[in-house]
């Protein structure tokens, strides 16, 4: 269970948010500007709140009061950037095993085969990100992040910068994902046909606050 | 003309492993105070710059003369290294490497610190969520991005060492075999009557280096970029 109470100030903006969510992928909806992507970084811990409490499954993330702030990388949660990040330097396969190797994890054969299955690019391995179309690069940021076995998967507008066609060929791949891979996913998007497809829960961000929360039926 | 003396050898094998040294030993602090500078706010930044920038703008013989009041055999860190560490500085070809490396400091110091305030920080942030902490974060993420510009530092910084002369006579004079580089060995036989022939053949020598390492730096980066760019 992923709960938050958090506020932020972002020069004029202020960013004041408060959820608890048990969903196996909460949508976070609203317009850009609305505070989403700020408000998925402190979850990754990649910005710190001014003051509030991040906590995952009981576990604290954050707590101003207290002076708690487990730092990212400590924090065993996956991030799908809109922008992929794939390292330029390391071709997909040695992309696709950082996170393992970072988190000091046994060499899993059968989770790499079950995840680039499930993404389709085991036949991308030995490329270079630089040689990648775009929704080839994103999904192996899914797989990049999927395989450092997080326990949160972060995903912030992964189709954003991606055009119609690919969206639709992505698509597909995000819901075999909720399905099949057991991990509770926040998924950020402002695209209303999308979260429907996927989320299973909805929290409505306008302008730095929670103004709705429940079902995908807040969409409508 | 082409007959190089064994003296001139001399002077040109020192040369290169006076600036090859200077380089090594300059290479790491320089990347350690390019992050610095690029990547962390602290008091005092300025200052440190501006210390790094000191021996450009300085006159050489200002800078060598400091370097012998602090590690001459009296200086206030030559007298403690000498004592309890065994290092002498002063008159000695060690002597010239640190000159030649606190001349060549800025310039080696300015693309490394370019090239790593062009890194994607996003990049990184990406790193520390797939679990880097942050020195691998450097390592695997900041370093190897940063390397065209690792390598252009050096070799910048090569070629100044190369051919510093100001500080690296005021420091440790122009001693043939211990402290005479390629720089001092022309100015002496500029100096000597019927110095020009072997002076030129030091001319060319020093022109062929200094064009070979330009070449092997060009190579370098093109191969670094390239990596670098997924090709």
């Amino acid at each position: 269970m992923l709960r938050l109470d958090v506020t932020k100030q972002l020069g004029e903006f202020t960013l004041e948010a408060a959820f608890e969510s048990e969903g196996r992928v909460t949508g976070l909806f609203g317009a850009s500007g609305a505070g989403k992507t700020s408000l998925v970084n402190m979850i990754a811990g990649l910005l710190r709140p001014d003051r509030g409490t991040i906590s995952i499954d009981g576990e604290i993330l954050d707590d101003t009061a207290k002076g708690i702030h487990v730092p990212a990388w400590r924090r065993r949660i996956g991030y799908v950037f809109q922008d992929a990040r794939l390292f330029p330097h390391l071709n997909v396969r040695q992309n696709l095993d950082y996170g393992r190797r970072m988190n000091g994890l046994p060499d899993d054969a059968e989770q790499k085969k079950r995840v680039t299955d499930l993404l389709d690019i085991g036949h991308l391995l030995d490329r270079r990100p630089g040689k990648l179309s775009g929704g080839e690069r994103q999904r192996v940021a899914l797989g990049r992040a999927l395989l450092a076995k997080p326990r949160l998967l972060l995903l912030d507008e992964p189709l954003g910068a991606l055009d119609e066609g690919r969206r639709a060929e992505i698509l597909p791949y995000l819901v075999r994902l909720r399905d099949e891979a057991r991990i509770p996913m926040v998924y950020v998007s402002h695209d209303a046909a999308e979260m429907r497809q996927l989320a299973t829960q909805i929290v409505l961000l306008q302008r730095g606050r929670v103004s709705s929360f429940g079902g995908v039926k807040v969409l409508s | 003309m082409f007959d190089i003396t064994p003296t001139e050898w001399t002077a040109v094998l020192l040369s290169i492993r006076v600036a090859t040294v200077a380089t090594l030993v300059a290479t790491p602090l320089g990347i350690a105070l390019a992050f610095l500078l690029a990547r962390r706010d602290f008091w005092g930044k300025s200052l440190l710059d501006a210390l790094v920038h000191l021996p450009l703008v300085l006159p050489p013989v200002v800078t060598g003369y400091l370097l012998l009041l602090a590690f001459g055999r009296r200086g206030l860190f030559g007298a403690f290294l000498a004592d309890h560490l065994g290092i002498v500085f002063a008159f000695r070809w060690t002597g010239a490497a640190l000159a030649c490396g606190v001349m060549s400091f800025p310039l080696l110091v300015r693309p490394i610190r370019l090239s790593i305030e062009a890194v994607d920080r996003k990049l990184e942030q990406a790193a520390e969520t797939l679990g880097a902490r942050p020195w691998l974060v450097f390592f695997n993420v900041t370093l190897p991005l940063a390397l065209p510009g690792v390598l252009a530092g050096m070799v910048l910084g090569f070629a100044k060492a190369i051919g510093e002369f100001g500080a690296t006579i005021t420091f440790v004079s122009n001693i043939p075999g211990e402290t005479q580089t390629i720089s001092s060995a022309i100015y002496s036989l500029i100096q000597t009557p019927d110095g020009d022939t072997a002076a030129l053949r030091l001319v060319i020598v020093s022109i062929v280096i200094a064009v070979a390492a330009l070449i092997g730096a060009e190579v370098f980066a093109r191969r670094a970029t390239a990596r670098l760019h997924g090709n």
